[in-house]
């Protein structure tokens, strides 16, 4: 609340210009506007803007710290925003659910649960399957199906803590899989993984882009941005730059979004590799 | 027969009367309720919010005793006395939440403050009742340890019923609180109301801390939801038995304490439920084939011998000494080396297969090492055994090795 004070009128008319168009965007996957979240009183975005574009990869980037994890949960409304307005296709958020699958990040969870593979991706047709009602044979054999998709069939009865960390990952994205979404929403999912695990993502997610699906990928690898994904959102505290790769992705925008933490020999070097690909 | 255990029987065997009956299958239901329900309170490592709970059901009792004897001139009536307990306990448990929701004090902390003042307030006003001498109170001090002896048929079966309602509602919401209990934040992405589910398990929680105080006491009931979990967790690594398991070893233990109890009255219930619970969880450590600890000594001490053996037919074949006085055991034990440590015919020739296998091995490893950091065994197998033909041939043929189509046809 004493955020609103201090900043006064100038979040407000920023959210004027920047943000009310994209909330009345119905054609939106996913339009956000104003976003401010605070962690006790230290604010952590601060007034966050962005508006996915529709069918395309979009990689969320920016230094430790600069909310990228928060961007995705109070996009999703799994913690309380101070403002801010989100939505789904035109819907508020909390009528979307169902257009909407979430990938979190592999260390929030105990993976001593419990659970298999399989189960863990069934839950993610929980929501289909409804309130009193039980997975039958037919949620069974799809949850398989995503496993295979992403190459873990042959695990599917182990316990998830037997999996290796690049395996456990694959069955988060299967699990999100499972929920036949509109829009995607990735934290970290390539974060420690092996190589193999992320030839296998790469591949769904390229998969995901051909059923025309939408995806945000918090991503921490700049050097692979401009080969896996279309569009970038350069995040600091607040949206710093968001488009194409080919036009954002510049050793401009990344020297914006991550002060002097990069060497001028590096934003070169990728600024380059943005060349190359655009 | 000594007649205790004749008493003990026939309870047992539900043949020792109505009443008897009646108290045995509502205790097996109320363990099966709280095995049930701490499953999931066990998962969402909120287990010692019981204890906060049942604590605080004290003052509640005793305010329902009084309630009761100035409405009705008789605090005797055992809805009363749980309406009471309810009441204070939700108490008690909205001030845990309370705590950790606006301090920076976590919930251990807040359990302990809560716990501790509550069964204080509740310690003054059972001594200040006790001190008035009305009739009746002296039943009151069963609350504290539990007691099945004399307890009415209509009062075992208000808690058969209890608990009945208890395990549906666990049913019923399964699938949710799985979710909540493992990711809840993709439960949150999902739709499903996080503050509202669990509200829903500290309800059906108290719920079982509430009916569970005649039989096992406040004090001991906390026990009814954490050990039937914890013991049923070496059993499975799968939630949908881990639950049921969970909710039968806390009906068998609490019909088998019921029953014990029958055959010595004067033997505190809870305290009997607690200690057969005790007993369970000890063979289920014990003995589980999945997370036991004898099977896993037992897997463990077989994987040392694998390793051993592999690591001595190695150091022979690379005309290295066997050092190790547990790996020389274990090659004179096969034969592979004589007493004075010479190698023998079949030690040579195991040792050439071993040393072949730990090349190819190693250069699959360096070929796909990410497949070899999933596969958990990898060169402590026959290599033949684990990859498919077509791929050990082609290593064998980048080593320089010939096949051996004798071994492979039989692999």
């Amino acid at each position: 609340m004493k955020i609103d004070h201090v900043s006064g009128g100038a979040t407000k008319i920023a959210l004027a210009e920047a943000g009310r168009r994209d909330v009345l965007d119905p054609g939106s996957p996913l339009a956000v506007a104003g976003l401010t979240v605070a962690y006790d009183r230290k604010p952590v975005l601060w007034n966050a803007s962005f508006s996915a574009p529709e069918g395309e990869l979009t990689a969320i980037v920016g230094p430790n710290g600069a909310g990228k994890s928060t961007f995705l949960k109070a996009s999703l409304s799994l913690i309380p925003r101070l403002s801010g307005e989100i939505s789904v296709y035109g819907k508020p958020m909390e009528a979307a659910r169902g257009d909407v699958a979430y990938v979190p990040q592999r260390s929030s969870v105990d993976w001593d649960f419990p659970a298999t593979a399989l189960d863990v991706v069934t839950m993610g047709l929980y929501r289909q399957i409804g309130w009193f009602r039980w997975p039958g044979r037919k949620d069974r054999e799809r949850a398989r199906a995503m496993l295979e998709l992403v190459g873990m069939e042959a695990f599917s009865d182990r316990q998830i803590g037997q999996l290796s960390g690049g395996q456990q990952q694959r069955v988060f994205l299967a699990r999100a899989l499972a929920q036949d979404a509109r829009v995607y929403l990735m934290d970290e999912p390539f974060a420690g993984v092996d190589a193999a695990t992320e030839r296998a993502i790469v591949d769904v997610l390229r998969k995901l882009l051909a059923e025309g699906k939408t995806v945000l990928v918090v991503h921490h690898d700049l050097e692979t941005v401009p080969l896996y994904f279309s569009h970038v959102l350069f995040l600091n505290a607040g949206t710093v730059a968001s488009g194409p790769v080919t036009e954002t992705f510049t050793a401009e925008n990344l020297q914006k979004t991550y002060g002097g933490r990069l060497a001028a020999t590096q934003l070169a070097a990728l600024g380059e590799a943005a060349k190359v690909r655009g | 027969m000594p007649p205790w255990f004749e008493a003990f029987l026939s309870a047992f065997l539900l043949s020792a009367g109505y009443n008897t009956a009646v108290v045995a299958v509502g205790s097996a239901l109320l363990g099966a309720g709280g095995g049930a329900i701490g499953a999931f309170v066990l998962l969402r490592k909120r287990s010692l919010v019981s204890d906060a709970m049942s604590h605080a059901t004290l003052p509640g009792v005793v305010l329902g005793f009084l309630f009761g004897l100035a409405i009705f001139g008789d605090g005797r009536s055992l809805p009363l006395l749980l309406v009471g307990a309810a009441f204070t306990a939700g108490l008690g448990m909205l001030a845990v939440n309370w705590i950790k929701a606006n301090t920076r004090l976590t919930e251990d902390t807040a359990i302990g403050t809560v716990l501790s003042t509550f069964f204080a307030l509740g310690m003054v006003l059972l001594t200040v009742l006790q001190s008035l001498s009305v009739s009746g109170q002296a039943g009151l001090s069963g609350f504290l340890l539990g007691s099945t002896s004399g307890m009415l048929a209509s009062e075992a079966m208000t808690i058969a019923v209890a608990a009945g309602v208890v395990a549906l509602a666990v049913l019923a919401f399964f699938k949710e609180l799985t979710l909540l209990c493992f990711d809840e934040g993709f439960a949150a992405s999902t739709g499903l109301n996080r503050n509202r589910l669990d509200l829903t398990l500290l309800v059906l929680l108290l719920a079982v801390v509430v009916i569970g105080l005649k039989t096992v006491g406040l004090v001991l009931v906390i026990a009814l939801t954490i050990i039937p979990p914890v013991a049923a967790r070496f059993w499975t690594e799968r939630v949908g038995r881990f639950v049921p398991i969970s909710a039968a070893i806390g009906a068998f233990g609490s019909y088998l304490g019921a029953c014990l109890s029958a055959s010595a009255p004067d033997l505190p219930t809870g305290a009997l439920i607690v200690l057969i619970l005790f007993a369970l969880f000890l063979l289920s450590l014990a003995l589980s084939p999945v997370r036991g600890i004898l099977s896993a000594f037992i897997r463990h001490r077989r994987f040392q011998r694998i390793v051993h053996v592999r690591q001595g037919l190695l150091a022979l074949a690379h005309d290295e000494p066997i050092l190790e006085p547990i790996t020389r055991r274990l090659m004179k034990r096969r034969g592979y080396v004589t007493g004075d440590l010479r190698p023998t015919e079949s030690g040579w020739s195991a040792a050439r297969r071993i040393a072949r296998d730990q090349a190819l091995w190693n250069l699959w490893r360096e070929d796909c090492p990410d497949e070899a950091h999933a596969l958990a065994d990898w060169s402590l197998r026959p290599i033949d055994e684990v990859l498919p033909r077509d791929m050990v041939a082609d290593l064998e043929a980048r080593l320089g090795l010939k096949a051996e189509p004798a071994r492979g046809a039989t692999a």
